[in-house]
């Protein structure tokens, strides 16, 4: 552990994720604030949609901010995630010819995401304060919330980014993925729109609509419906915390068994 | 252990070369339901041992596709091992090239920060270097400008100004003064003798004799994924050079360029039917020469008429068509006897090596007792080669004995 903070790896990541954003906004007039206006103009789009056209959401208090919120937490997953697969193979010139530890790549990557998250929640605070949003004493479980989102974003992407060495459909795939999940997850409709109680139950098995909810619940409104509140107190609930510790376990080990190999596969 | 620096002990390295590369999902699916899909193990090392010990400048020389990048990648941990073990004692450099991490997309600056990194420097480190690192490199009115405007000796300075920051135990180099210009490469000449002096340890894989020669207190020579001799940098400079003399052995055997001939003349009343080059030791046909070793040429005519007291010759020519020697056997007071129809003579000289390295050829001719009839004469026909010198610039090369007298004041 003292290892993996020692200098110098401290050093290359600060240095990895500087050249991470200054190339992704390379050449833009408005550079940085892209990382903003992304997530801003896509809930625009929705909120005018599903929020002013379809009247989505009209029993639950600050919509427009729960929309939002989802909105910003699954853009870090996807961020992440996406970001991660493609970190070792367009790192590949390297690793091909530098030993560092491959770990500190996706690590980089997802440092990158982190930060992003970090202005979009500083957005959507701004807009609680212009909202009159009551600060909730649960809003303090929030950081939780978002390192369970991070260790499954995290254990993602290793696993992603390690198939991707071999199989290049991987991206392909990922890109349907997350497309999909960003319906699947009730992100954009409140989800007591779906009346079906073991439908709720199924679709709040995911981490990411368990998170969501659980954020929306801490953060903007007690009116949402949340894990906890569809299972009860059964250990139930539980299965999405599980599930996005056991993914981060398994890409770790994934990743270490196949580091070795990256170099020589690239 | 506490003297060596690096030990590699019986590393066996093959990659898998796979005949249908299997990018995706579909095709590794489609191959799971018919077994029994090829690939090719290609063994790269094959129970590679060696020691380098601290302070050692450590000479690594081989043939491309003879694996000793590969093994430079294993001693600097980028590939792993498929069996045996990779000891380092110390902090190791962690790239093996100049300019690894180099992104055109950045400025100079912005890579100098990035490739510092790479090196373990935090930026508070990289700040208090940074200016001599671009005087050194010689390119402060550039720091701004994007990479990919330099001229790739711009980065080569600018990398190698860099790396030579690095502050490690064990510096591991993979041919960096392939690149450069005449001046770069002093400055890394200098830069060499300074890591020699201060005892750093380095591990240098080169294709370079001279510079085995002028650096390493040791080295190893790799061939074909084993290593074929260790030890005194002389001896294995000589046995590279053995090694590559044989394979172009190989090559002018082949009959590469062997039968062809610049130009051909003469009546025909005789005719030249073979042209080759021999050991003088031995006698057998041999197209590369050592140093060290005598040259023979051998001609073979034969007459189809009666041919009275004929003249043979030839001459060697170097690759620039200048002659560097020629022969005939009036001057070497061997007369000529008469030749019937059909019959053969054979013409040896065995000639002192005073070439230098090089591809020379041979032009040889017979014609009548008075040179006034060319009855044969074919121009630069033969090839061979001559190597192993350590001095190749000039022309020639003869034996030649020195002396110098050191003498009391002046005179």
């Amino acid at each position: 552990m003292k290892h993996i903070f020692s200098k110098q790896n401290k050093a290359l990541l600060s240095e990895l994720v500087r050249t991470d954003f200054k190339l992704r906004y390379q050449g833009s007039v408005l550079g940085y604030t892209w990382s903003l206006l992304k997530p801003l103009l896509l809930f625009l789009t929705l909120y005018i949609i599903f929020v002013k056209f379809l009247k989505l959401g009209a029993g639950i208090p600050h919509f427009p901010i729960y929309l939002l919120l989802g909105i910003v937490l699954w853009t870090f997953f996807a961020e992440i995630t996406s970001q991660g697969l493609s970190s070792i193979v367009g790192r590949g010139d390297l690793i091909r010819k530098i030993r560092i530890p491959r770990w500190m790549i996706v690590l980089s990557a997802s440092i990158s995401a982190l930060i992003n998250l970090g202005l979009n929640l500083l957005i959507v605070f701004i807009f609680m304060i212009a909202n009159n949003v009551d600060l909730l004493i649960t809003s303090v479980w929030l950081p939780l919330l978002l390192v369970q989102i991070y260790v499954l974003g995290l254990g993602v992407a290793l696993i992603l980014a390690t198939a991707y060495v071999k199989y290049r459909d991987v991206s392909h795939i990922w890109e349907v993925v997350l497309q999909a999940g960003f319906y699947v997850t009730p992100i954009l409709f409140p989800l007591t729109l779906i009346t079906n109680v073991t439908y709720q139950k199924l679709l709040l098995l995911n981490p990411m609509a368990q998170t969501i909810q659980d954020a929306r619940y801490a953060l903007v409104t007690h009116e949402t419906l949340t894990i906890s509140s569809v299972f009860g107190s059964g250990y139930y609930r539980l299965i999405p915390v599980i599930m996005s510790v056991l993914i981060l376990i398994v890409g770790v080990l994934y990743f270490k068994k196949q580091s070795k190999y990256f170099a020589e596969n690239l | 252990m506490r003297d060596i620096a690096i030990r590699v002990k019986g590393v066996n390295k093959s990659f898998k070369l796979p005949h249908e590369q299997h990018n995706s999902i579909k095709s590794l699916f489609v191959s799971v339901f018919r077994p029994g899909r090829t690939f090719e193990k290609q063994d790269v090392l094959k129970n590679v041992s060696l020691d380098v010990k601290q302070g050692e400048f450590f000479g690594i020389v081989g043939r491309n596709g003879s694996g000793k990048s590969t093994l430079l990648k294993l001693i600097a941990g980028i590939y792993s091992p498929d069996t045996g073990g990779i000891q380092v004692n110390g902090k190791l450099t962690p790239f093996i090239e100049l300019g690894v991490g180099f992104n055109p997309e950045l400025t100079g600056r912005e890579n100098v920060f990035m490739n510092g990194a790479l090196l373990g420097f935090d930026r508070k480190e990289m700040n208090a270097m940074y200016n001599d690192i671009v005087s050194f490199a010689e390119l402060d009115r550039f720091m701004d400008q994007k990479l990919k405007n330099y001229s790739s000796g711009m980065q080569v300075r600018l990398a190698f100004s860099i790396a030579i920051r690095a502050k490690t135990d064990i510096l591991i180099l993979d041919e960096v003064l392939a690149v450069g210009d005449l001046d770069f490469q002093k400055k890394c000449y200098s830069y060499f003798f300074n890591l020699k002096k201060s005892g750093q340890t380095v591990v240098l894989v080169t294709h370079d004799m001279s510079v085995v020669r002028k650096f390493c207190n040791r080295s190893a020579l790799i061939s074909g994924g084993v290593i074929e001799k260790i030890g005194d940098p002389e001896e294995v400079a000589e046995l590279y050079e053995e090694i590559n003399l044989r394979v172009a052995e190989g090559r002018l055997a082949n009959g590469e360029s062997v039968k062809q001939f610049k130009q051909r003349e003469g009546t025909k009343e005789a005719e030249i039917i073979k042209v080759e080059t021999f050991d003088a030791e031995t006698k057998h046909s041999q197209n590369t020469f050592s140093a060290k070793e005598k040259i023979g040429v051998r001609l073979t005519y034969k007459a189809n008429k009666l041919i009275e007291k004929p003249s043979l010759s030839f001459i060697l020519q170097d690759q620039e068509d200048r002659t560097v020697f020629a022969t005939n056997n009036w001057i070497k007071k061997q007369p000529t006897k008469n030749i019937n129809s059909g019959d053969t003579v054979i013409f040896e000289t065995i000639i002192d090596n005073a070439l230098t390295d090089g591809e020379y050829t041979v032009t040889s001719a017979i014609e009548s007792t008075d040179f006034s009839v060319i009855y044969d004469r074919i121009e630069q026909h033969h090839k061979f080669m001559v190597g192993g010198h350590k001095l190749s610039h000039a022309l020639s090369h003869p034996h030649h004995e020195m002396t110098i007298h050191y003498l009391k004041g002046g005179r």
